[in-house]
């Protein structure tokens, strides 16, 4: 026998808080991962989304093209539209770029400020980006606009995911 | 480590007087079933208690997908408990909960009327507790709209039709809790909602507050 002995209070504190732990554990465990479930389901995207723009009629000028697909939000089914500012590069390579300024989430264009030309323009607080996308410094955004995967298929351009300037 | 940080506390705070004063009381051995197994039949009271910290807990975690409109109801109960790692495991316990509340309330009830303990002094807790009863049922009936079904629906026009038939405020009275004169729809549903998340808690905490203390002030009733 072990000289250590438990007494009856201590021994009863022991089963009750672990059988109390237990229970309150059983209890929480479904709520809590109930909750956390859109933190630890995988994520789906990824896929090609078909637009109606032709990659034959791509130019060096950046075309606004807007493409639209189902989204699942949990319960709730929408029809979405995207946009995307589109050129084909001297050597046949096409970029596809995001609208979403990277200041503060506002809509960026082509061309729109005329004291400074042929750049994205973000009207919100003036943020530039050159032609291929990258923030004038100077300007608010503190890095490029993000660029869509890019396929071709039938003629037709396919955008898939949105990645970090440099990664597509 | 605990003992530690409990001591750091209570040496500024004197925290050690405040949960003694409501947890540290002596069981009568008369309701101890230790002693008499028949004193189960105090349990039901701690019971009731228990299983509604369970629907406050797992109603709150349900409002985190559910959506009080006609729109998105049905839809949203679907989502959490079809799609939602878990769903149907706490949208059980909100659901079977709310049986098993009113049966454990019922027992307690019971007990209290055959043994008598109602009586003085303890009247005014026995009228709260039936202030707490009424609760209950409203906390039921205003839940059973929610999932926005046919069950839910059309159990709802009943109530209405039974609340119309109240002599003389009848009518208006049923336009009070369905939004509408005639439509059991979008108006209804986020009153309902309303009263069954904000209103009715809120009284049940106040009542059960009351109730407790009672309970603490006056001691459980003797032994038979």
């Amino acid at each position: 026998m072990s000289k250590h002995n438990v007494s009856r209070r201590q021994f009863l504190n022991y089963t009750l808080t672990g059988v109390g732990g237990f229970m309150a554990a059983g209890m929480l465990m479904p709520m809590v991962r109930f909750a956390i479930d859109p933190v630890l389901s995988a994520d789906k995207g990824g896929d090609y989304i078909a637009t109606k723009q032709k990659v034959s009629e791509l130019t060096a000028e950046p075309t606004r093209v807007d493409f639209s697909f189902k989204q699942v939000d949990g319960w709730y089914e929408s029809e979405e539209t995207n946009t995307a500012w589109v050129y084909k590069m001297d050597d046949g390579k096409i970029i596809a770029l995001s609208p979403i300024c990277k200041h503060l989430g506002c809509t960026v264009a082509w061309n729109t400020d005329k004291a400074n030309p042929n750049q994205f323009f973000c009207p919100c607080h003036y943020g530039r980006y050159t032609k291929d996308g990258v923030n004038v410094k100077g300007t608010p955004p503190i890095s490029p606009l993000d660029v869509y995967e890019t396929k071709e298929k039938d003629g037709i351009l396919y955008l898939g995911r949105l990645k970090p300037h440099g990664e597509a | 480590m605990l003992t530690k940080l409990y001591d750091w506390v209570d040496e500024r705070l004197d925290i050690t007087p405040l949960w003694r004063d409501i947890a540290d009381h002596e069981v009568p051995e008369h309701v101890n079933p230790a002693h008499h197994f028949s004193a189960f039949v105090y349990c039901f009271g701690g019971l009731t208690f228990f299983i509604t910290v369970i629907q406050i807990l797992s109603g709150m975690f349900l409002t985190m997908y559910y959506v009080p409109d006609i729109k998105n109801a049905w839809e949203s109960v679907y989502y959490l408990q079809n799609e939602v790692a878990f769903g149907q495991i706490v949208r059980g316990m909100h659901h079977w909960g709310a049986s098993l509340v009113i049966v454990m309330m019922f027992l307690h009830t019971l007990r209290v009327f055959f043994q008598g303990a109602y009586k003085k002094p303890r009247e005014l807790n026995w009228m709260v507790g039936v202030l707490i009863f009424f609760i209950m049922l409203a906390l039921g009936l205003t839940g059973y709209l929610l999932p926005w079904d046919m069950k839910a629906l059309f159990a709802t026009k009943v109530t209405l039709t039974i609340v119309e038939s109240v002599p003389l405020m009848g009518p208006a009275l049923k336009t009070l809790i369905a939004g509408d004169p005639t439509i059991v729809g979008a108006q209804t549903l986020t009153r309902f909602f309303a009263i069954h998340v904000f209103f009715l808690p809120a009284a049940l905490f106040a009542l059960m507050a009351a109730h407790f203390l009672m309970i603490r002030k006056q001691g459980i009733s003797g032994p038979l």
